[in-house]
């Protein structure tokens, strides 16, 4: 810390002191001294210097560099985590690339080997520069100002002018007036050394601290967060175990006795759109109206929003999509329910054109007694379009005129076959369509409250009038947020702090001069870009004025000659 | 119910005629602009040039102003005048006179200028305000609102700056370029209709992320139109430092500019202000997100190249803190990180598939 750029021009080495330690950056090796000093020091000379090159503002800047370049990739290709459907295409999309991409963890990018690496080495060059630096803060809080320059008018801002009062009230007024503008003054001499603005090294260095528990908080919460997905129709609960989740999953650390204990009740599900101009469709309030229990005895009414989660404890219900959920009456040739229920259906497009399966598994028997499944692909709008065509279409995501078309199997569903299977998928493949005499397929639009009958007394299914919609939760248990948050708001402070603070040293000397009138110089530094320090030098001197009146010059020449 | 909608239909009509009134009237400032630059070239004085050949280096800098007490009675004194220095390594150039290079008309048509700029900013800000009124929510839900509000808001911190006595009528002319290309693309490519928010966007989470994105995007660019021309005028200093002979151009309208080391302190004191404010956007976001996501980062690709521009300007507030790093690279940082942001604004909004995709084009 032998020089700062303030004082680069600065000639003794005392006025370079002046200088030092304006922050606690770490110093920047010359070329040579990198190149000449470490190689020949040994193992322990190379670890040193390897540590210090680590360490040093240059690697910071090019591991900053790194980082963001290698963010970048992954905006550009879909990742995993976000989309696994996407990333499925585009390796269909692209199979030569893929092996390359995926050798290179391009589908992973945010927990790749490489991207890990360049965080962890800036982390560990930030922890390896801000050890120090804090020493070094602390001695310099425990130390003083260091003392005058010989040359202030070296210095970025100077002033100058002879006054009557003596050099020793001169220094006094001098430390008393910078002490009660917070500076921290002493009397050193023939002059008074004075610092202000400490807080723009604390806050630099609170900033890069906090920086540090931002990214223990995201470990922390990535080892023990637990996240779950489930549909729930109206009129149904959900209560917080492992085994009611559609999908879950959790950090390493996570243990499934930490899941919350709460239930709650979808009552219902309200969506509204809108009714014209170009944005006719656009929805515009989603709101789920639920009942939840959180272990007590009473039951409590809550609305969840898209952007106000139910929170229960450490957990959060966030609403993540909606759909719809015709209810059918599934009956036997002789006329017996088999099924009654409502089915959701998930949306393929905007306008919640839906698709899904309805599975009858057990108590269907057809008309020879013999035991069946039944099966249904079931496509349904909301708001009927496409009339007179093959296919048909939603023109409107609200529930203005309703169709649900139905295709009929009867056979085997398949369900114990072994192999996952998607609940709004049908499997075919052990499957019969429903023929009609002439061989052609039974498929039908029905309006609600109509019903389908099924071939040869085979049965009948009926759209109801009552069609329900459903929602999608996302249960989130998240620690470490509480922390992350406190390390964002102590990195901004500090962040503040470390830019807005101007970290600066004022020294006033007053001697007698040749003639028994006292001198007074008074000099200003700070680090570079601080525009206010010569604005504040004059506030300060023309305080002191008080005190110190100035005396007539001499000659004008001289007064001028100081200003060149 | 009908009278609502037909007065909102009327006032999201009122707000595009204001739109479209407010580039008529930047067209003009526009003008008037290019006319005090071009009567500004007709001042030959090479103001610089004499500067760097004549005392190059040794030039004291001028004396901070204190104003003078007016002291009764026998002995009149003065007040003690505060001497600065340029810090060391820094070239003492004096500023450039301006565009209208110290003629008379071109400081008339400059002040033209910047009446119709004031002008055209009012009915600018009306535009948007009446979009707002015509929803009755913040005018920021899709892209045609972003960009009529980020311009407004560079025009009304770069007046705000005028009025405050700073030097910066320099930026004027590209300020109001780049205000009329955003302009004309947010009205033809980025138009959407007056309307309601989705869902997701309808939280209080809005006015305080969303705004101040804008806010940070719109000054980072003053700060970046300043960090450009620090870059030729640094290149035209040190052409003349040494001796080169500069050409045309650069002798008639970088010499007008402000000195290198002026427009280098401006887009710091610009980069440094906002990279708060812009860490506090992300923060902001990151707490909607989870909200509205139920995670409050995802690596999405808006969240990524917010994170990419805000590692961008650490980087920048880095390399001016580290030897060999200073002044021109980390000018190419800043610059980058610059790009970082409109990436973010223009790239991901429209071509990068994003959850954050209210283009509404
Ligand atoms: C995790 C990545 C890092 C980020 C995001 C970051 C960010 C920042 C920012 C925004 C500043 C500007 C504040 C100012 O100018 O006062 C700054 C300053 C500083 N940083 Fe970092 N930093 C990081 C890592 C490091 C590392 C690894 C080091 C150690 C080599 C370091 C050392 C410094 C120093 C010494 C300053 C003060 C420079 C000055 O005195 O002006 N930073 N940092």
């Amino acid at each position: 810390m032998s020089k700062t750029d303030t004082t680069e021009n600065s000639a003794t080495p005392e006025d370079a002191a002046a200088g030092a330690a304006l922050s606690t950056a770490p110093r920047e090796e010359s070329a040579e001294e990198t190149a000449a000093g470490g190689p020949r020091l040994g193992v322990l000379g190379w670890i040193r210097w390897c540590w210090r090159q680590l360490t040093s503002m240059r690697v910071a800047l090019i591991l900053l560099f790194l980082l963001s370049l290698g963010a970048v990739p992954g905006s550009l290709i879909p990742q995993t985590s976000a989309d696994e459907l996407k990333v499925q295409d585009f390796k269909d999309a692209h199979p030569t690339l893929t092996p390359v991409y995926e050798k290179l963890q391009l589908f992973d990018v945010y927990s790749s080997a490489w991207f890990s690496a360049i965080y962890i080495l800036l982390f560990v060059s930030l922890i390896g520069c801000i050890v120090p630096r804090t020493w070094q803060f602390v001695g310099q809080l425990r130390g003083r100002p260091p003392r005058a320059p010989k040359h202030l008018t070296r210095l970025p801002a100077y002033t100058t002018w002879r006054t009557g009062a003596g050099p020793e009230e001169v220094r006094e007024a001098a430390r008393e007036l910078l002490k009660r503008r917070r500076f921290r003054a002493h009397a050193d001499g023939d002059a008074v050394a004075a610092e202000k603005g400490y807080l723009r090294e604390a806050g630099n260095l609170v900033f890069h601290i906090a920086l540090i528990v931002m990214l223990v908080a995201f470990a922390w919460g990535q080892l023990f967060k637990s996240e779950g997905g489930k549909l729930i129709v109206e009129g149904d609960g959900f209560s917080n175990t492992l085994t009611q989740y559609d999908d879950f999953k959790s950090g390493s650390q996570f243990g499934v006795d930490e899941l919350e204990p709460f239930s709650f009740t979808l009552d219902t599900f309200t969506g509204t759109y809108e009714k014209d101009g170009p944005q006719r469709g656009t929805p515009r309030t989603f709101e789920a109206a639920v009942t939840y229990t959180d272990g007590g005895e009473r039951d409590r009414k809550a609305i969840i929003r898209v952007n106000e989660p139910l929170k229960v404890g450490d957990s959060k219900v966030y609403l993540i999509a909606h759909g719809y959920a015709p209810v059918v009456t599934v009956k036997d040739g002789r006329g017996k329910v088999v099924f009654k229920g409502a089915v959701p259906l998930l949306p393929i497009d905007n306008n919640i054109t839906s698709t899904g399966a309805i599975k009858v598994m057990d108590g269907y028997r057809d008309k020879n007694g013999k035991k069946e499944q039944l099966g249904f692909t079931a496509l349904f709008v909301p708001t009927f379009a496409g009339a007179g065509k093959g296919t048909m279409f939603s023109q409107f995501p609200a529930l203005d005129f309703p169709v649900l078309a139905l295709t009929g199997y009867h056979g085997d569903l398949r369900v114990n076959s072994g192999v996952p299977q998607n609940v709004y998928q049908l499997n075919t493949t052990k499957m019969t369509q429903f023929k009609l005499g002439t061989g052609t397929g039974v498929a039908q639009r029905l309006l609600p409250g109509e019903t389908m009958a099924l071939p040869g007394g085979a049965g009948s299914i009926t759209f109801e009038k009552e069609i329900k919609e459903w929602a999608s939760f996302q249960i989130s248990q998240q620690p470490g947020n509480g922390l992350a948050l406190a390390g964002a708001a102590a990195a901004l402070a500090g962040l503040s702090g470390s830019l807005f603070i101007q970290r600066r040293r004022v020294w006033v000397r007053a001697v007698r001069g040749e003639d028994g009138v006292t001198v007074v110089e008074m000099a200003g530094l700070g680090r570079s870009d601080s525009a206010k320090l010569p604005e504040e030098l004059a506030d300060l001197a023309v305080t002191l004025t008080a005190q110190a009146p100035p005396a007539p010059e001499p000659a004008d020449a001289e007064a001028e000659g100081a200003e060149k | 119910m009908i009278l609502a909608a037909a007065t909102n239909e009327g006032l999201a009509q009122m707000s595009n005629t204001l739109v479209y009134s407010s580039m008529a009237v930047y067209t003009l400032a526009f003008l008037a602009h290019i006319a005090e630059w071009v009567f500004g070239s007709r001042s030959k004085v090479g103001r610089t040039a004499a500067a760097l050949t004549g005392k190059a280096g040794a030039a004291a800098a001028p004396a901070v102003s204190v104003q003078v007490k007016k002291a009764g009675g026998t002995t009149v004194l003065d007040r003690p005048k505060v001497v600065t220095r340029a810090a060391a390594g820094t070239r003492e150039v004096p500023d450039g006179p301006g565009a209208a290079g110290g003629t008379v008309k071109g400081d008339l048509y400059g002040r033209i200028a910047i009446s119709l700029t004031v002008l055209a900013f009012a009915v600018q800000a009306s535009g948007v305000v009446t979009r707002a009124l015509s929803v009755q929510r913040a005018p920021w839900g899709n892209m045609y609102e972003f960009s009529t509000t980020f311009s407004a808001v560079a025009v009304g911190v770069y007046l705000a700056f005028l009025l405050a006595g700073k030097n910066v009528r320099w930026i004027g002319l590209p300020l109001v370029t780049t205000v009329l290309l955003d302009l004309g693309m947010a009205t033809t490519m980025l138009y959407t209709e007056s309307d309601q928010l989705v869902p997701a966007l309808d939280s209080y989470w809005l006015w305080i992320h969303v705004s101040t994105a804008i806010f940070c995007g719109a000054v980072l660019y003053l700060g970046a139109v300043a960090t450009l021309l620090y870059l030729f005028r640094d290149s035209y200093e040190n052409k003349l430092a040494n001796g080169g002979e500069p050409g045309g151009f650069a002798r008639s309208v970088l010499e007008r500019l402000p000195a290198a080391a002026t427009l280098d302190k401006f887009a710091y004191r610009i980069n440094a202000a906002i990279f708060p404010l812009w860490t506090f956007t992300i923060i902001a976001g990151a707490i909607w997100a989870g909200d509205a996501w139920g995670r409050y980062w995802g690596w999405d690709a808006k969240e990524v190249w917010s994170f990419i521009t805000w590692v961008g300007y650490a980087a920048y507030l880095h390399a001016r803190a580290t030897a060999g790093w200073k002044g021109r690279k980390a000018a190419y940082i800043a610059l980058i990180a610059f790009a970082c942001f409109l990436f973010n604004y223009y790239g991901v909004n429209i071509f990068v598939s994003s959850k954050h995709s209210y283009a509404g084009v």
